[in-house]
């Protein structure tokens, strides 16, 4: 028997695999196809202080192997997050990481400081790579000295473990990584999406409201998968791992690169139920490839 | 509610220009799908699906007709799809026209190009049930113009065609001055149309079915979204709608 179950810190994940913040709301509308006891953990939709209404239409547009979005961090605030979206959650079976995001370092620890005083909450998870608001998100996320502040501030206004989201939209990404572990971050996340830009012709115009976007899905597959063989070798702390995965053979490949978990996101759009999907057909994909286990597979793909 | 299905496709051909008709049949989508909802369909390995409202149902076969214009990679790509082949659907999905109106009435449905083929399965649906049917229908042109026949066997159809190629020439709202005799009017179309329909129809009772790029089609990615006169601010066109009370929304 396969083994799929992984402990990372504050989480005891029956399975690797999550769907990825902002992909999955909070649950709800995914809950209508299957019972998300099934999956590892859920990451929420990003949560600010105040309710966002995010960015005009349109926000999404198909691109070769992915697609670009712009939402802009819509969700209603922590605190109705908090009141019925948590709860809501907490009946499953499941972890719940809380993606945490904010226009300055005070709101980041508001938030952060809101979660902790919830006991339904497992996990942070800090968002400093959107790429889609004018201010906060990436502006902490490209800056190790930035990244690292923002994490310090959040670890000393939380008992909870923080991961921190990593932008790909950088330079040195190990460079990031090793700031934040400095700093007490308990985990990485990687990678958020690549800004890109697609043209509509008959407009001339950015088919993005927005004008930019991030680039999701299969497309940004083999940036992450490098980022995080890249990152895994020169962090002591877990990552989990996302971008592009679309079977339980990505998932393999992650680990491979040194992910101890894995998040799922655009692939959700095509298939509601790619996460229990995925979950069902892993062992026998760890099996094919000679694993008994998700543990032993994390980092065998790394070359010395 | 939505499942994902299967739909084998049972014909396909071109009715008017650039734009397709598809006959999918599937008796869980057809036995619970209501006039102005859409599916959202999954065309090969593209990223996104793609949401198509449904324009004709048949209980007694299990058949569902959608119609499409090509616009793009996607549309291009499923109009290669052949009589046969199956087409992966979460459907049907949103919360389509109120139909429960009295019987008697009169209904004015107001269509502009692809937005023209949910108004065909509503307007159907509520001859059934008694209710009078006008339409006034408009396409860029002559070569644009598709179920005319399909509307008149429903009731008073005008046909307005941008370029004058073929009716009435002009806009929809043009023709409408003299036809203002109905309870309630539905309306689908591009949004231009549908604002300066709301103006010129202003104090009627109205229901429109708006579309946009689509994400997830459940209401989870929050990418469909428009402004609305609600305590949250705004309305998810996917699974909210994608039909609204004229009152509700701001376009």
């Amino acid at each position: 028997m396969t083994n799929l179950a992984i402990e990372l810190p504050g989480l005891s994940l029956k399975n690797p695999v999550m769907p990825a913040s902002g992909c999955f709301g909070f649950g709800r509308e995914y809950a209508t196809f299957y019972n998300l006891n099934k999956l590892g953990a859920v990451i929420m939709k990003a949560a600010t202080m105040q309710e966002r209404l995010g960015n005009p239409t349109p926000r999404v547009a198909e691109t070769a192997s992915g697609m670009l979005n712009a939402i802009g961090l819509q969700n209603p605030g922590v605190t109705k997050i908090i009141e019925t979206e948590v709860p809501f959650l907490s009946q499953f079976n499941t972890n719940i990481i809380a993606n945490i995001a904010g226009s300055s370092l005070e709101e980041y620890v508001e938030v952060a400081r809101a979660f902790n005083e919830t006991d339904q909450v497992h996990a942070l998870e800090l968002n400093i790579s959107c790429p889609n608001v004018k201010e906060g998100g990436l502006q902490f996320g490209t800056d190790p000295l930035m990244a690292a502040r923002v994490t310090e501030a959040v670890k000393k206004s939380t008992n909870l473990p923080v991961y921190v989201k990593l932008s790909p939209n950088v330079s040195d990404i190990v460079q990031i990584a090793k700031a934040v572990e400095a700093a007490g971050a308990d985990g990485l996340s990687m990678i958020n999406t690549l800004t890109g830009m697609q043209i509509h012709l008959p407009s001339r115009r950015p088919l993005i409201a927005n004008k930019t976007g991030g680039l999701s899905g299969p497309a940004i597959k083999p940036i992450a998968i490098r980022m995080i063989y890249e990152v895994s070798s020169q962090v002591n702390i877990p990552i989990i791992g996302m971008g592009g995965i679309q079977r339980a053979e990505d998932v393999l490949e992650f680990l491979l690169a040194g992910a101890s978990a894995v998040a799922i996101g655009t692939a959700n759009f095509q298939n509601p139920f790619i996460c229990a999907d995925i979950i069902d057909d892993l062992p026998r994909v760890l099996k094919q490839y000679g694993f008994n286990s998700v543990r032993e597979a994390i980092g065998k793909g790394i070359v010395a | 509610m939505m499942k994902r299905e299967k739909m084998r496709i049972v014909s396909t051909r071109v009715i008017a220009k650039e734009t397709i008709e598809m006959v999918l049949e599937n008796k869980w989508i057809s036995t619970h799908a209501s006039p102005g909802q859409f599916l959202h369909i999954q065309i090969g390995s593209h990223t996104l699906r793609r949401p198509i409202s449904i324009a004709d149902c048949n209980h007694v076969t299990n058949e569902i007709t959608i119609l499409f214009k090509i616009t793009g990679d996607g549309t291009r790509h499923l109009g290669e799809y052949q009589v046969g082949n199956y087409l992966d659907v979460l459907g049907p999905i949103g919360n389509g026209f109120p139909t429960n109106i009295t019987a008697q009435s009169t209904v004015l449905l107001v269509g502009g190009g692809i937005g023209v083929p949910p108004l065909y399965f509503l307007g159907k649906f509520l001859k059934e049930n008694g209710i009078n049917i006008k339409a006034v229908l408009g396409f860029q042109g002559e070569d644009h113009v598709f179920y005319e026949p399909n509307f008149r066997e429903l009731g008073e159809t005008i046909i307005v065609t941008n370029d004058g190629s073929y009716g009435e020439k002009g806009y929809v709202t043009d023709v409408l001055e003299n036809n203002l005799a109905f309870d309630y009017y539905y309306s689908c179309g591009p949004t231009p149309m549908l604002r300066s329909l709301i103006s010129v129809l202003k104090g009627k009772k109205g229901y429109i079915s708006l579309e946009e790029r689509m994400g997830c089609g459940v209401g989870a990615c929050l990418a469909c979204i428009l402004p609305a006169k609600n305590e949250r601010g705004y309305k998810k066109i996917c699974s909210d709608g994608p039909v609204f009370n004229v009152e509700e929304v701001t376009i």
